[in-house]
């Protein structure tokens, strides 16, 4: 049980490094990207294909592809999708979609339709643990996952709070026409943005590569993963990114501990509860919390009733 | 004050409909003179149209953009699996089995129209995921094995065949004839006006949730009837491919290549996605990928699609969707 636990927060380390990419574009650009699983995919097969065609080693091949991403995900915003957002929710919608659709069928002609992993390139450390005193063992490569995505998010979080950048990011997600009027170029915010979250999505798949087999087909899967995550830990939050991630993960091990189905299913309910929670959440304060759900009157104001009180013993 | 008498038909319309009429009645009758490969081709073509206009119908019309409506198309063929387990006629189940996906709709649809955008579209994807891992659990589906409807082989071949054509084109004819109804009727009229602007609908007294909720029923039970008519052209039933994201990807390209919001794009849409995959299917996922390429090229160059393009330059519309307002002096034009 405990074991499931542990496993479960440090996979959350993985989902807040994928998740963190598309919720910056969410927040920032103000679509979901529904390619982001397909490209932290592509990010893993470029990583494989660093390592065993030009026979780099692991940690130089995922430290030379997040620049490419970011890269790829500069040119991707100023070509395809600072096109489509002009068009309202449903263009970047279906464009996003049909590049997942071309990412996937691409890499499955390109890369082949064989499962693939990094682990038999990274040495022991893909099954390799350390003990702790209480007799329970933690794999070290989900401890540098969750300590690289406290990293990653922390960096992030700094170049928010203090960098020219992060303060054009800031002003452009809450009023982007504002953030213009104040001489910020919001499209070049875009871009950075965009930069930023396909680098992420690259390093996120480069890690999924380390744990697990991949395979073309494999980027929905994650994208759904990622989306859960966001929505868990409170959509356009950093830091709650890494807190959905740890729900997502502990509810994924322990639904693993009942069946094999049980882990994707166990994410997703737990995903769906908190939606649900939410609009419920939503629903009866628009009606004046529980009472009003049950259609009762409202009590008046406690605190309220307190002060007249004091008011009325200090007349007295 | 001037009184306008309201026109709905046009011209052109009234022309459309018979001619629709005449091709309906052509296709009833062709499994008499065509060859059983020509009829399995239709069947599928019959399942593509009524996919794309499902999905426009709640896209285009009611501006829901679903990602998971596969949820719908696999449930459909589930049930009819387990009303024939139960001992009804294949024939029935297919139907009874779409009617009741269209009833798991409904709950479906309280919680997932309250969300907005992308939520929903992701939403609708993760009910479909989960739909599909329960269906799996249960010991008729086998899991990943799946299942296969084998109470059909106790029908001859070409019977078979015909019977699956027939139910495909009454399927289609049905539910052509249900979209146009509703598009006309002032749910239509409603569901545009909700797409366009939500607020300003609710403002104006339209029962925001019960239309949204109207239009997701219908859409669910057309993807469910196509999903149990595929079902019985296909026999199988594999979870991963009836509960399969690819529905999506297909509704989606038809209906954008077609064009959004527009009665006879999504159709014309399926002719040409049916007409891709007969020329280039061979090609597997370069021809896939190809889908994909197009797919983003309308999005971002055509984003209203060859029907919604070519009326946008001519003025030629077959099916107007609106009304035409006449007096004796003047012809106005109203959508």
């Amino acid at each position: 049980m405990l074991d499931a636990l542990i496993q479960g927060i440090l996979l959350g380390g993985y989902y807040a490094i994928l998740a963190a990419g598309l919720s910056l574009m969410f927040g920032v650009v103000r679509f979901i990207n529904l390619a982001h699983g397909d490209l932290a995919i592509y990010g893993a097969y470029l990583v494989l294909f660093a390592v065993e065609v030009l026979g780099l080693s692991p940690w130089v091949a995922v430290a030379s592809v997040v620049p490419v991403m970011a890269l790829l995900g500069w040119l991707l915003q100023a070509t395809l999708f600072a096109r489509t957002i002009k068009g309202g929710f449903l263009l970047p919608l279906l464009t996003t979609f049909g590049l997942g659709a071309v990412l996937q069928n691409g890499m499955f002609g390109l890369f082949g339709s064989d499962t693939k992993s990094l682990g038999n390139h990274i040495g022991n450390l893909s099954w390799a643990s350390w003990q702790l005193p209480v007799g329970i063992s933690v794999g070290q490569l989900p401890v540098i996952t969750f300590a690289v995505a406290v990293a990653v998010l922390g960096s992030l979080q700094l170049v928010l709070s203090f960098s020219k950048l992060g303060r054009a990011i800031r002003a452009t997600s809450s009023d982007p026409e504002a953030a213009e009027l104040s001489g910020i170029d919001a499209r070049a915010v875009h871009r950075a943005a965009a930069a930023i979250a396909v680098a992420l999505a690259g390093l996120a798949g480069a890690f999924l590569a380390m744990r697990a087999l991949i395979n073309p087909y494999a980027g929905p899967t994650q994208l759904i993963f990622a989306f859960e995550a966001v929505v868990i830990g409170g959509i356009g939050s950093l830091w709650g990114t890494l807190v959905g991630g740890i729900v997502l993960g502990v509810a994924q091990s322990f639904g693993a501990t009942i069946s094999a189905q049980g882990f994707q299913l166990a994410g997703h309910l737990v995903f769906l509860g908190v939606l649900g929670g939410r609009l419920y959440l939503a629903h009866s304060r628009n009606l004046g919390g529980w009472r009003g759900v049950l259609g009762m009157p409202a009590l008046p104001l406690k605190s309220a009733t307190q002060l007249k009180k004091v008011t009325s013993e200090g007349r007295s | 004050m001037t009184t306008y008498a309201v026109e709905r038909w046009t011209r052109s319309g009234r022309v459309t409909v018979g001619a629709a009429a005449g091709v309906l009645l052509v296709l009833a009758l062709l499994p008499t003179l065509a060859t059983g490969l020509v009829i399995d081709k239709l069947t599928t073509l019959f399942i593509y149209i009524l996919l794309a206009v499902m999905w426009n119908l709640l896209a285009g019309y009611a501006g829901l953009v679903s990602v998971g409506q596969q949820a719908f198309f696999g449930v459909g063929g589930y049930l009819a699996l387990r009303l024939v387990d139960a001992g009804m006629t294949p024939y029935l189940a297919l139907i009874v089995g779409a009617v009741g996906a269209g009833l798991v709709a409904i709950p479906i649809s309280t919680f997932a129209l309250r969300l907005k955008g992308g939520e929903f579209a992701i939403a609708m994807w993760v009910i479909a995921e989960v739909l599909r891992i329960v269906v799996m659990f249960d010991p008729l589906v086998q899991g990943e094995t799946g299942t296969s409807l084998l109470a059909l082989n106790a029908f001859d071949p070409d019977l078979r065949r015909n019977l699956t054509y027939w139910l495909g084109l009454g399927a289609l004819a049905l539910m052509l004839s249900a979209t146009m109804w509703l598009l006309r009727s002032r749910i239509g009229a409603a569901a545009q006006a909700i797409r366009d602007d939500e607020e300003a609908a609710a403002s104006i007294g339209i029962d925001v949730m019960r239309v949204k909720q109207i239009i997701f029923v219908l859409a669910a039970f057309g993807c469910a009837l196509a999903g149990t008519i595929w079902l019985a052209s296909a026999i199988t039933f594999l979870p991963r491919t009836n509960f399969g994201v690819q529905w999506t990807v297909f509704m989606l390209f038809m209906v954008l290549v077609g064009g959004l919001k527009t009665f006879e794009g999504p159709i014309i849409g399926a002719i040409i996605f049916f007409l891709l995959q007969e020329v280039f299917g061979d090609l597997g996922v370069w021809y896939l990928t190809g889908l994909g390429v197009i797919a983003v090229g309308f999005a971002l160059y055509l984003p209203d699609g060859l029907w919604g393009t070519w009326r946008q330059r001519t003025g030629i519309d077959l099916l107007s969707g609106g009304v035409m307002l006449k007096n004796p002096v003047t012809v106005k034009r109203a959508t």
